[in-house]
């Protein structure tokens, strides 16, 4: 029992970075229509943001606040500088050029800060762990949890409730028809943009506050789990994403705990072939987007 | 005279695709040009044109006297335009009311807004009834009045119609029909795009007739109503 609630525990918080950082993908995707394969560096350089700050003497809580605006940052200027002028060109060119930013971005941490990990010491309170009914839960996968859950109902509530969450809604929908409707395409991109940036930031928080440290490929990895949980979750759905981002950290984490030893390196092979499975009888994923409506 | 909309030697292509091929064309204050032709004629990518989704290769757009050639469709609907596209396009996982509100953001303050979305449910009951339905659930008839209700939320003084009719029962066709005069008669300025030319001719002030992306005729409806030219170039297709 014990045992089941913290693999439980730590699918979740998995789970719910790969759900952040799939969603940010699927934001981005439904309304520009880029796959931008260099999202990985946006978390990254959101590390790196609460690594440095740190260093300067920042208490960590602000640290990690400085993270996220970094991610915010770096998402926001990739937008004006790297994809702007590539706006409306296939998705092919559109994939291609975030490639590049991500090699880019890769090289620049590498040779501007270090191509080993660079250790980030939290306060030794933020390892504890704390009971409940007899069981011992971590403070950190539980305390992310909740970071994601808000996040994901703050969202939520962005796109039911306000005025610009309708204007996403719509963009993802039909973006030309909006603009047709007078609404500028510069500001929708750059919320989408702007909004993918504090996931991957709040994905940088939570992952350096559990592993305490960062390096160039940091976010690389977990972005490429977030690839596979959009194109679970029917590429460019939201709630798919969140969903698909759910089911590999899970399927990971299960893979991880009850897997014998001996095929311990074909995880991701079972990951992967168990997601591949789903998408041979869903072929357009687990939520796909509608785009009916049209006659 | 100043006209609504005044295009000359319009061209717009699609990689290879030559699909409006220097056109002059003309919607006076107050009036209706109808646009006719066969499918693929050139009808919607000039639409579209006007609209500044599409870029023209060259010629002109003049929108009440100013040059509004290859302008952002922020800067067009600002100069007074509004769209009721081909195929609707309503946002069908918006509902009704957000549907409005949204083209109401563009242009104007939110009392001005507000005040215009509950003139536009007045105007069109069925979508006061239906304000918190997802559009997407509305019938062929309903969707088509809800983009021209969205098209007027900015009041427009050009209204670019694409295929208002297209798929409706016949009733629903009269009704439609009957807003455009409405309109027409409110001193609002009508591109018209129809495939049901006699009901087209029938409204307008004056008529274009495309074919393979060219003019093949225009000139007054009643002129034109029984014209060869009109009849083949629909056989053109
Ligand atoms: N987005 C596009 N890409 C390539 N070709 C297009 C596109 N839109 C229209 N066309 C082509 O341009 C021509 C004119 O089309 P269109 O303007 O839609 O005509 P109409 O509205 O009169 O039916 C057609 O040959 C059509 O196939
Ligand atoms: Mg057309």
């Amino acid at each position: 029992m014990d045992v089941l609630l913290q693999q439980l525990i730590n699918a979740l918080s998995l789970g719910g970075i790969y759900a952040m950082l799939a969603l940010g993908l699927a934001i981005v995707f439904s309304i520009v229509r880029l796959i931008n394969f260099a999202h990985g560096e946006i978390m990254t350089f959101g590390g790196y943001g609460i690594f440095l700050s740190m260093a300067f003497g920042l208490p960590p809580l602000a640290a990690l606040t400085v993270g996220i605006g970094a991610a915010l940052v770096m998402a926001l200027s990739m937008e004006r500088v790297a994809f702007r002028a590539m706006r409306g060109a296939d998705v092919v060119s559109l994939l291609i050029t975030s490639f590049a930013v991500s090699e880019i971005l890769k090289v620049l941490f590498q040779n501007g800060i270090s191509a080993r990990p660079v250790p980030i010491s939290f306060p030794s309170s933020w390892s504890g762990a704390y009971q409940i009914g007899g069981m011992t839960i971590g403070v950190a996968p539980t305390v992310s949890i909740l970071v994601t859950l808000i996040s994901l109902a703050t969202l939520t509530l962005v796109l039911r409730r306000t005025a610009t969450g309708m204007a996403m809604r719509a963009a993802a929908e039909d973006f030309e028809m909006l603009r047709m409707l007078g609404v500028k395409a510069d500001r929708v991109v750059a919320v989408s943009f702007a909004i993918s940036g504090l996931l991957a930031g709040v994905a940088a928080v939570i992952w350096t506050a559990q592993r305490g440290s960062v390096d160039p490929l940091m976010g690389f990895f977990p972005v490429l789990k977030a690839f596979i949980a959009t194109v679970l979750g029917g590429l460019g759905s939201l709630g798919g994403a969140v969903q698909g981002g759910f089911v590999v950290g899970a399927l990971e984490v299960l893979t991880q705990a009850f897997l014998p030893d001996s095929l311990a390196p074909y995880r991701d092979a079972i990951v992967l072939s168990a997601v591949i499975a789903v998408l041979l009888v869903r072929p357009d994923g687990l939520s796909p987007t509608k785009t009916g409506a049209r006659s | 005279m100043e006209t609504a909309l005044d295009i000359k030697a319009l061209e717009v292509r699609y990689g290879p695709v030559r699909a409006v091929r220097g056109i002059d064309l003309g919607v006076s204050k107050a009036g209706i040009t109808a646009l006719l032709g066969a499918n693929g004629a050139g009808k919607t990518s000039t639409v579209m044109a006007v609209a500044g989704v599409v870029p023209p290769l060259s010629g002109t757009v003049s929108i009440f006297g100013q040059d509004m050639t290859g302008a952002a469709p922020d800067a067009i609907v600002r100069a007074g335009v509004a769209i009721s596209p081909e195929g609707r396009r309503i946002f069908a996982s918006l509902t009704v009311e957000e549907n409005l509100i949204l083209a109401g953001s563009a242009t104007g303050s939110i009392e001005t807004a507000t005040e215009r979305r509950a003139a536009l449910m007045e105007r069109f009951p069925i979508l006061g009834e239906r304000r918190r339905q997802l559009a997407g659930l509305l019938s062929g008839g309903e969707q088509q009045m809800l983009a021209v209700a969205r098209a007027l939320m900015n009041e427009p003084r050009l209204l670019l119609m694409d295929e208002p009719s297209l798929g409706l029962a016949p009733q629903m066709v009269d009704t439609i029909f009957g807003i455009l005069e409405e309109l027409k008669s409110e001193g609002i300025s009508i591109l018209l795009v129809e495939q049901n030319a006699a009901l087209a001719l029938e409204v307008s002030d004056h008529a274009v007739v495309l074919a393979n992306g060219a003019v093949a005729a225009s000139g007054h409806p009643s002129d034109l109503a029984g014209d060869d030219v009109l009849k083949s170039a629909y056989l053109a297709a």
